[in-house]
């Protein structure tokens, strides 16, 4: 997909991920909302790892569980939602055994979270600076001229022209870029080793989409943390990912390195997201771009089989049954019946 | 990390903005602002006189003089320079007891204010940020409390208690957190579903933390207007619990006993309660004027 990037001199240079670069191991999280209907299944049986030094890009449609993930990961549920996981581990550390106080300890210093809208994400009565400096004041204690040379440091790190200046200044007098460069520069402060990103793209035009996403890529392997970056847009996936999973009505549908995804997708669903966009050279000039028919299920209630069998053009009786997660843990891995999926789907109009 | 990480900056990015935007400065915007100026400019001038009544005044407030008993005030035929705002039917002077009675007003205003605003902000701030079961409570107590009129229960607890002018303040700041709670709530809950809540839980803030710096401070233009409303408020009902009787006891010149006192005079000597009420008038618009003004000054919005 994309060459290895070289490592800052004096890291080596990135190895086959062991054990111990595991950041963030998630197994089997769940995630229910009460609602008036009844249990809302937002995130099912999710496992999935993050390691350092790599982007694990978790993609899906609207409403199908991406942003309840990340919320849940930094314990930052909505009050009806319940999280349930056999395992939720931060650097080995259990997360939904620890207290509150050591989560608080956690969040902000050691993970950090970019949030998708900018515009609301920084605190309108106090100054850039005052915001960029409370959290690093506040975990790792120190004196202030060293928060503030910390957050110089930062924003011209994340491209922010004459940053002494902008300390001073609101967030209302920046723009919209320039916010979100503030948010991941916030994020930074303390040297986070886990970064979650929930589209942190999205709200930005799309010139500016693609400066934050390469900055973002950049810093990633700079300061070799894991990311998680939640996103819909496949374009970004293809542009940042090492290792993808593909979420479909709150399950992982298929997982495993971006290289071989977009080479080989094994799931339906990965296929018809792939056959939407246009890939120059192999999508004809003016031919149709292919579309998934239907919409999401509800998430309400029990559910069972497939979740994607009623869009699913090989659906088969079987779908309807308890799916095997096929393929070995190191490589890619799929949530469905077929082995592999037939090869003429591609070329089939949509 | 932190120390290991200094990179290079990152070339390929432009700068997005004109390079300096002008930081805003509080002075000018504050000089932009007639609201504030004017009821500001009131406000001090009143807090002023009221500080310094012991030096300001040209008489004891509650010597009586009965020679000059319902004097009129200078401007007017018989009147002099002695008594410059007159004297009242039992000859003590007008301009001293107006001055000390600023200090009578201004102290229930601004206690008041301060009671219940404590109690009122400290009830809307948590039942917008947590909801639920709090909110339902404080909802309840609101509409328990909505459910007396206070001047009423006022009246029934000074009469009751005995009136002096800290059972007033007491009754008073008891009664008047409800508007402090509602606006508070509802102004709580807005700000509570912003991303920068969540950024402060996700940075690892507490509740306490979240609440006193992330949410007060931006409900905080709102919790000053209604503050400045319910001091000019409490003012207001002071004077009319006074003026029944049943406030701040005589011989202490609040303004709202001076008008009491003054109404079998109405028709004779107009000046007795026109005096006194203008500047009942004056103190409530000036107070008004300024929470306006701070109200402009402090939003967020207006900082550009």
């Amino acid at each position: 997909m994309r060459p290895l990037p070289p490592g800052p001199p004096g890291t080596p240079p990135r190895a086959a991920p062991a054990a111990a670069d595991v950041v963030l191991d998630v197994d089997g999280l769940d995630v229910d909302i009460a609602t008036g209907q009844g249990t809302l299944h937002a995130v099912r049986d999710l496992t999935f790892q993050a390691r350092r030094g790599e982007t694990l890009c978790i993609v899906g449609e609207s409403g199908c569980g991406k942003s309840m993930t990340s919320l849940a990961i930094m314990g930052l549920l909505p009050r009806a939602a319940r999280r349930r996981a056999r395992r939720l581990a931060f650097l080995g550390e259990d997360l939904a055994a620890a207290t509150e106080r050591r989560v608080n300890a956690l969040r902000g210093s050691r993970m950090a979270m970019i949030f998708q809208e900018p515009m609301t994400a920084l605190n309108p009565a106090y100054t850039i600076g005052n915001q960029l400096m409370e959290p690093y004041l506040h975990h790792r204690g120190g004196h202030a001229d060293e928060a503030r040379t910390r957050a110089i440091d930062l924003l011209e790190k994340v491209g922010i022209a004459s940053a002494a200046q902008r300390l001073g200044q609101y967030p209302h007098q920046l723009s919209g870029g320039l916010r979100q460069r503030v948010m991941i520069a916030m994020a930074l402060m303390c040297g986070p080793e886990l970064l979650i990103a929930d589209e942190p793209s999205t709200a930005l035009d799309v010139t500016i989409q693609a400066q934050i996403l390469r900055l973002l890529a950049q810093l990633q392997r700079e300061l070799g943390i894991a990311m998680v970056l939640i996103t819909h847009d496949l374009g970004v996936v293809a542009r940042i990912a090492d290792r993808v999973a593909v979420m479909y009505a709150g399950e992982i549908v298929e997982h495993g390195a971006a290289s071989e995804i977009f080479a080989m997708p094994h799931h339906p669903y990965t296929r018809g997201l792939l056959d939407c966009i246009p890939v120059p050279g192999r999508t004809a000039p003016g031919g149709r771009l292919g579309t998934i028919a239907g919409v999401v299920p509800s998430l309400v209630g029990e559910l069972k089989g497939c979740a994607f069998r009623d869009r699913c053009r090989h659906a088969q009786p079987a779908c309807a049954q308890t799916i095997p997660v096929l393929g070995a843990p190191p490589g890619q891995r799929w949530r469905c019946i077929l082995e592999a999926l037939p090869a003429t789907v591609a070329a089939e109009p949509a | 990390m932190p120390g290991s990480t200094r990179v290079s900056a990152l070339p390929e990015v432009a700068v997005i903005l004109p390079e300096d935007l002008p930081r805003s400065r509080l002075p000018g915007r504050i000089r932009r602002n007639t609201a504030l100026l004017v009821g500001g400019g009131l406000l001090l001038l009143i807090l002023l006189v009221a500080l310094l009544a012991p030096w300001l005044s040209p008489h004891d407030p509650y010597a009586q003089d009965l020679v000059n008993r319902t004097a009129p005030p200078v401007w007017m035929n018989r009147g002099s320079w002695l008594h410059p705002l007159g004297t009242d039917p039992l000859g003590r002077d007008y301009l001293s007891r107006l001055l000390y009675g600023a200090r009578i007003s201004l102290l229930i205003g601004i206690s008041v204010a301060i009671i219940s605003g404590l109690i009122g902000t400290t009830m809307g701030l948590l039942a917008g940020y947590f909801g639920g079961r709090t909110d339902m409570l404080v909802s309840f107590l609101v509409t328990t409390r909505l459910s007396m009129p206070v001047i009423l229960v006022a009246l029934a607890t000074v009469a009751l208690v005995g009136g002096s002018l800290w059972v007033v303040i007491l009754v008073l700041g008891l009664l008047k957190w409800d508007r402090f709670a509602v606006v508070m709530r509802s102004a709580t809950q807005q700000v509570r579903s912003l991303d920068y809540v969540a950024a402060a839980q996700s940075a690892g803030a507490s509740t306490p933390r979240i609440l006193l710096g992330e949410v007060l401070p931006n409900v905080m233009p709102h919790l000053i207007v209604v503050a400045t409303l319910e001091a000019a408020s409490a003012i207001l009902l002071e004077a009319a619990l006074s003026f029944l009787g049943l406030g701040v006891q005589p011989p202490l010149p609040s303004w709202g006993l001076m008008i009491s006192e003054a109404k079998a005079y109405m028709f004779f000597s107009f000046w007795l309660i026109a005096i006194p009420g203008t500047a009942l008038a004056v103190l409530i618009f000036a107070i008004n004027l300024c929470g306006d003004g701070l109200h402009d000054l402090l939003s967020p919005e207006g900082r550009s």
